[in-house]
């Protein structure tokens, strides 16, 4: 009798686990709908290009070995254990790793960002590397949860063994680590994210913006409105995390605390934006100041579009991508993105006569599978090139302090509009980024390149010129 | 007339139960003494990730193991403990947050913010196993549901919680006198693995005390059960308060493992996946959860492995790395329902032992007749005392 019951219960319980689990699974599949072109197109080269990296090791040590003449390689080769200078470094590899969103909430455009990375760190390798090394990148999917990139960060450093953490994705991710990453001591370099947080040498002098921070982007947004729709009401829709919160705080930073009318959030794990959009409706908001990552920012418009809403939007450049946006709202893209501002510290996608963009269009073709165009192609490839610069600089013998005093020691130009703020004290990344503005479906910079800081310092404008792309693609 | 009966056999019954308690707990001392052996031994051999892997796996060992008691012994569903160990997760970071900012150091704070996190959860569970006695069958299964949905949910919308980006969870590095070599991840192994420890004594003592004899008779037969003078309800809510404080006690030791406590880290797929260990290493049997908190842990770095070792070319070995992982744990859990009720404790169990005939017990049943309880020895003597004559003797 006690058997059956056992028998029984335990079969409810199934039912009840196989029920939820496929609740669970519909819902999951339901929010990746709304992201599966992009994201499939972007797992993809994402999956392909480690393995062709490791298959062209080959040719890449063979050209190391031709290129053994070279002052940098036979310095290189007396140094002790074979080359091998520090964790992740042998004689003819660096290994890098690095977390991304290559599924959920975020992965809509963020997931080719590390195709593009590895695809221009293939483009290098085949050149002869960095200082007779190639560089490999272990991309691993995080989902856009911080409990994943917990472990994940963990596989990489301890597991794997990489030399350091190149552009590890997301604000919420990453705040999650950085005492992991302090304690294990890793060069955690450029972290994709434009939070205050990995600016904070004393605290985590291994940890290093790359982009405009967030408030530093909110200040020059803010500076925008200010001059252009000067009395009309301003409100803010931001993500519930440091992303959202320093951005908000940047703009009010400019147009004074208590300015907005109306200030809403949303949680990247909830797609449901109805009642924020329609709060920011009925407070009368004229213009949205918007800190989105590109799914809600594609949510935020349609949603105001069905609710008959038609505010100015101002959009921070990490959800402002056209062609990402395009791949959610399709042909009603060019009718609701029309007049919408936002900014970049990186030439336009669409910039074909720009030199880096010329570069980066070729390296796509034959690395990328020829992947779409767009704003994450030229951040992941842009990234990619910062980061051979600060491993170059950092000479063959390289160590995980020598490439931290690499960056410090800043001064580096490339790709970006503006130069970085890197050094000793200051691990922030590009100083200040351009407003542009929507016009006939593409993001046409408007006005002075303006530099400023996470506080109270006025703007600036920068005025030196962008350098050219070196014909080889490679920093010197 | 039929009480005097029964009386006396069950005088004699207590006597003999007493007796061979002390044998059970001096049992499970010993056991407990063999697990830390074991654990000093494991952790000082492993590296520091496989250590960072063990000390994850305490904290499901926790979980399940009250999941285990809820749901093997008193009978009751739960589809919410990812929930309830976000309520020990939370607590533990919220006063280690708290701690860390008054500059409050020692090797007592962490202790302390886990035995916070432990009776926090058990408070709240406490609370709602007084719903959850109400509730039966899909009916408790949908209220547990509802409250593993909401809860993470919840976290979105108090500031203090800081969304989805969760709270940090600051500590002690480990103390000095363990040496400069001892590594962060072996000490989180240490911390994690002695509270599964502690919790699986606890959990193993109860269940072969009288209250876990009540669990499982009010499990059996309720009417039976409160015939024979027991409150349901009561041994209820009792189940769903340690069940509570057990997944409590595992959220707070994977927040610490974790260093941030966010709702990503208790959604409902871990409270799914709770019970999955649990219906895996088989119901009811804490040897079971152990089993059970293995293959969850592991099964995904194991098939993982194997991915990589099989040098198939990268799109095949993407496609495998996102699907393989989830297509064999369901396959698992299929054919563990189908083809082995008892769990892999129930595989165990039917591995004949040779000491078996020097020590013949008296009046204990065969044990593929009780596939989840007889995990532990007392009740075999016992059981049939409380719960079985008093329907016997109606019929």
């Amino acid at each position: 009798m006690t058997r059956s019951l056992h028998r029984r219960s335990i079969i409810q319980i199934g039912v009840a686990v196989v029920a939820a689990a496929t609740l669970v699974a519909c819902s999951s599949s339901s929010s990746d709908g709304t992201s599966s072109t992009t994201s499939a197109a972007g797992t993809a080269p994402a999956a392909t290009s480690p393995a062709t990296a490791s298959t062209a090791a080959a040719p890449t040590s063979t050209a190391g070995s031709s290129d053994a003449s070279s002052p940098a390689a036979t310095s290189a080769a007396p140094t002790d254990n074979g080359g091998a200078t520090d964790t992740g470094v042998t004689a003819d590899e660096i290994l890098l790793g690095t977390t991304q969103p290559l599924t959920g909430p975020a992965a809509p455009g963020y997931s080719k960002i590390s195709a593009a990375m590895n695809a221009y760190f293939e483009f290098a390798n085949e050149a002869g590397g960095v200082n007779g090394r190639k560089v490999t990148l272990k991309v691993v999917d995080d989902g856009y949860n911080p409990a994943k990139t917990a472990t994940l960060t963990r596989q990489l450093v301890l597991q794997d063994k990489v030399f350091a953490l190149v552009g590890a994705l997301g604000t919420p991710t990453h705040t999650a680590v950085l005492d992991f990453i302090k304690q294990n001591k890793v060069p955690d370099l450029f972290v994709s994210s434009g939070s205050r947080s990995w600016n904070q040498a004393d605290k985590y002098p291994t940890t290093f913006g790359w982009q405009v921070d967030y408030t530093v982007e909110g200040k020059i947004l803010g500076d925008y409105i200010k001059k252009n729709f000067a009395g009309k009401k301003v409100c803010s829709f931001g993500q519930n995390d440091d992303f959202g919160k320093d951005g908000v705080e940047g703009v009010e930073l400019t147009l004074g605390a208590g300015s907005l009318v109306d200030k809403q959030n949303y949680t990247p794990t909830n797609t449901n934006v109805g009642p924020q959009i329609g709060a920011l409706q009925a407070a009368g908001c004229e213009v949205v100041v918007s800190f989105t990552v590109p799914g809600f920012t594609a949510l935020a418009l349609g949603t105001a579009a069905q609710l008959k809403f038609a505010p100015q939007w101002v959009i921070s450049n990490v959800g402002a991508d056209i062609p990402t946006l395009t791949g959610f709202l399709k042909e009603a893209t060019g009718p609701l993105l029309e007049g919408a501002v936002s900014d970049n510290y990186l030439p336009g996608s669409a910039d074909t006569s720009n030199s880096w963009i010329k570069l980066f269009k070729t390296v796509n073709e034959k690395y990328n599978d020829n992947a779409p165009f767009d704003g994450n192609v030229v951040y992941g490839m842009a990234i990619a090139y910062t980061t051979l610069q600060v491993l170059a600089a950092a000479g063959p013998n390289l160590t995980r302090e020598s490439v931290i005093e690499a960056v410090q020691k800043g001064g580096y130009t490339g790709p970006g509009l503006v130069s970085f703020r890197y050094s000793a004290t200051d691990h922030s990344g590009y100083a200040g980024t351009q407003i542009n503005v929507v016009k006939n479906g593409v993001a046409t910079p408007t006005g002075p390149v303006y530099t400023t800081d996470d506080g109270t310092a006025p703007l600036t404008e920068y005025t030196e010129q962008q350098p050219e792309a070196p014909a080889n693609g490679l920093p010197e | 007339m039929a009480t005097t009966e029964t009386t006396r056999p069950a005088a004699t019954a207590a006597v003999s139960t007493r007796r061979q308690s002390w044998s059970t707990l001096v049992r499970h001392l010993a056991l407990l003494a063999g697990g830390v052996v074991v654990v000093l031994l494991i952790t000082g051999w492993f590296d520091d990730f496989a250590n960072y892997q063990l000390a994850t796996l305490g904290a499901y060992i926790c979980a399940v193991a009250g999941l285990t008691l809820l749901t093997g012994t008193s009978g009751q569903i739960s589809l919410g403990h990812g929930a309830l160990m976000a309520i020990g997760g939370y607590t533990v970071a919220l006063l280690q947050n708290q701690f860390a900012d008054h500059g409050v150091t020692g090797l007592w704070v962490l202790p302390l913010s886990l035995l916070a996190g432990t009776v926090a959860t058990a408070l709240f569970g406490a609370a709602f196993g007084v719903a959850a006695a109400r509730l039966r069958g899909p009916y408790l299964a949908g209220a547990t549901l509802a409250l593993g949905v909401a809860l993470p949910s919840i976290t979105s919308h108090f500031e203090v919680f800081q969304g989805d980006q969760g709270l940090f969870v600051p500590f002690d590095p480990p103390p000095a006198g363990l040496g400069d070599d001892f590594s962060l991840e072996h000490w989180q192994a240490w911390v994690s693995l002695g509270a599964a420890l502690i919790t699986l004594f606890l959990l193993a003592n109860l269940q072969s005390s009288a209250v876990g004899r009540h669990m499982r008779a009010v499990r059996d037969d309720e009417i039976a059960a409160s015939l024979a003078g027991l409150s349901v309800p009561r041994t209820q809510i009792l189940a769903f308060t340690i069940s509570s404080a057990a997944a409590g006690l595992g959220g707070g030791v994977f927040a610490f493992v974790l260093q941030t406590a966010s709702p990503g880290s208790f959604g409902l797929v871990l409270s799914l996946t709770l019970l999955s260990a649990v219906i895996i290493g088989g119901l009811g049997s804490l040897t079971g959860a152990v089993l059970g908190s293995v293959i969850v842990v592991y099964l995904g770095t194991w098939l993982t492995d194997w991915i990589d070792g099989l040098g198939l070319d990268a799109g095949w070995a993407q496609n495998l790395h996102d699907h393989l992982p989830n297509a064999t744990y369901g396959l698992l859990l299929i054919l563990v329902m189908l083809l082995l009720p008892g769990g892999l404790a129930g595989l165990l169990r039917r591995i004949p032992r040779p000491r078996s005939p020097r020590r013949p017990r008296v009046g204990r049943p065969d044990p593929p007749d009780q596939p989840a309880a007889a995990d532990q020895p007392v009740p075999p003597t016992a059981p049939p005392a409380p719960t079985t004559p008093p329907p016997g003797g109606q019929a």
